[in-house]
């Protein structure tokens, strides 16, 4: 098995899952609809309710909109990461999976491969989302643009395993307004995607303490130093061990002999 | 002597408190279609899933041209073919995308892969539809292209998962007739999951699975003397009523 075999496979997945996106006209104007309403109506609504302090990595007063920019980043891919998730549960249940799953190469490979491919999409929709907020006067400096990219693929690849692993669990599509419940809405909501950490101890100390473990808080926190060209070591760090934990746990999940695809019987 | 493509003994796998298959062994040679006849819930699919390694093989062994499957699974299945029950193909994608993903996970480079395409699809009389979606084909021809898409990394073994389901006969017909060509012509090595025991062709070989278990094995006369029957109908019928007694 040649390092030929695995480049060939891997742009074969990756490149499959850019054309459907491309392909798939709905799903990209949905996913970008998505945080601009956030950003349009939402954040405007609350700019005079929501008052920002000076925080790094911001030196200067910050609109509402502007702090929420890299919550609403984080949005797009947490989103996408189950979106991910939803595919790989609709594709074994239609049983297009096992295609992949009967190529002759080792399933974490096969893994990555998938991850590699919905964090690509995903950062194309960032970029995207960051052009029109560009003209909607949220401009950060220009090399922020650059910087966030690391980032963004490191986001993508903790919150696209996180989708993985759930995707292990997930017995059928039906069960996925669960995940909707369960996994994407506390996520979100008890994070510093849409209010900073002092604001949050304010009202609840369990809240800050549940947000500043949430796995999703660190990724965005990433993003925003990222955005404003700063280096966020702690979050990079938890970003990191929860990638590396999330993919080894989905890893497992999809392994014939200890995970969850034979106990369900089905795929 | 003959080369084994597939070899299966002693295997045995259950879900949780059911038995779906018990001790079964057997064998397929290259050049031979067997036919493996069994109800809907005799355990086909089972040994399909544990051949192709979507599930895991506790108890008893599976060899592909002579490769364990739990221990060698990607040398294994690199000499495998299959055809799902159900259509895998992605419906938005067009033929020749559908089977050059399918390449590009064998690791053939796109020049192979374009030559073995086109090759695949001129036999089965399909390549003037390659760059169509395969939400446009009709049954019979998406059968055809998961047909061409299991033989481009040229398999040693070809797994048919009841092909034929819900085609009509014409498609039927040619698609039964395709593959035991491949078999005697390309000396590929076929085991065909059914339950229509009008696609067996006098020189098949058959398995009768029932419930989990083998019960006949051999050509078909070896079968209608185990069974005490002079039609392959009859012994598939007496196979489930000797059950139930």
């Amino acid at each position: 098995m040649s390092l030929l075999h695995f480049l060939r496979a891997m742009w074969g997945i990756v490149g499959r899952e850019l054309w459907r996106f491309i392909q798939q006209k709905e799903r990209f104007i949905s996913a970008l609809v998505r945080p601009l309403i956030w950003l349009f109506v939402f954040a405007a609504g609350f700019r005079n309710t929501l008052g920002m302090a000076i925080a790094p990595p911001y030196e200067t007063y910050i609109l509402y909109e502007v702090y929420i920019t890299p919550g609403l980043i984080g949005m797009i891919q947490l989103f996408n990461g189950m979106q991910s998730s939803l595919t790989m549960v609709y594709d074994r249940e239609m049983g297009s999976m096992r295609i992949l799953l009967v190529s002759p190469l080792p399933r974490w490979f096969l893994l990555i491969c998938k991850l590699i491919a919905g964090t690509a999409v995903s950062i194309l929709q960032v970029y995207v989302f960051l052009g029109i907020a560009w003209f909607y006067d949220i401009q950060a400096p220009l090399q922020g643009y650059l910087l966030i990219l690391p980032a963004l693929i490191l986001d993508g690849l903790m919150l696209g395993a996180l989708g993985l692993l759930l995707s292990s669990f997930i017995r059928q599509l039906e069960n996925f307004a669960g995940v909707m419940n369960f996994v994407i809405f506390p996520l979100f909501f008890m994070s510093t995607a849409l209010y900073p950490l002092w604001k949050i101890q304010e009202s609840s100390a369990l809240l800050h303490n549940l947000a500043s473990y949430n796995p999703f808080s660190q990724g965005v926190e990433l993003i925003r130093f990222a955005l404003y060209g700063q280096f966020n070591q702690q979050a990079f760090i938890y970003t990191l061990a929860a990638f590396i934990i999330f993919m080894i746990a989905a890893i497992i999940g999809y392994t014939p002999s200890k995970g969850m695809m034979t106990r369900k019987g089905g795929d | 002597m003959t080369a084994q493509a597939l070899k299966v003994e002693d295997l045995s796998f259950s879900y949780a408190t059911k038995k779906a298959l018990n001790n079964v062994s057997f064998s397929v040679a290259a050049g031979e279609c067997t036919i493996l006849l069994g109800q809907n819930g005799a355990g086909k699919s089972t040994l399909f899933s544990l051949i192709t390694r979507l599930y895991d093989t506790r108890a008893g062994k599976i060899e592909l041209c002579g490769f364990d499957v739990k221990q060698q699974t990607r040398l294994a299945l690199a000499k495998l073919g299959v055809v799902f029950q159900q259509t895998t193909l992605d419906l938005d994608l067009t033929v020749t995308q559908n089977l050059r993903y399918h390449a590009a996970l064998h690791g053939m480079s796109r020049k192979a892969a374009n030559l073995r395409i086109a090759e695949e699809l001129e036999r089965l009389n399909m390549l003037e539809r390659r760059n169509e979606k395969v939400r446009q084909l009709n049954g019979g021809h998406k059968r055809r292209v998961e047909i061409a898409r299991a033989l481009l990394h040229q398999p040693a073994l070809l797994l048919l998962d009841e092909p034929t389901v819900g085609l009509d006969m014409p498609s039927r017909q040619a698609i039964v007739e395709h593959v035991h060509k491949l078999a005697s012509e390309h000396q590929l090595a076929v085991l065909w999951a059914t339950h229509l025991i009008d696609e067996v062709y006098p020189e098949d070989r058959l398995l009768m699975l029932h419930k989990g278990e083998i019960k006949a094995k051999g050509t078909i006369s070896d079968v209608l003397q185990i069974t005490e029957t002079d039609n392959i109908g009859a012994a598939f019928k007496q196979i489930a009523k000797e059950t139930v007694l």
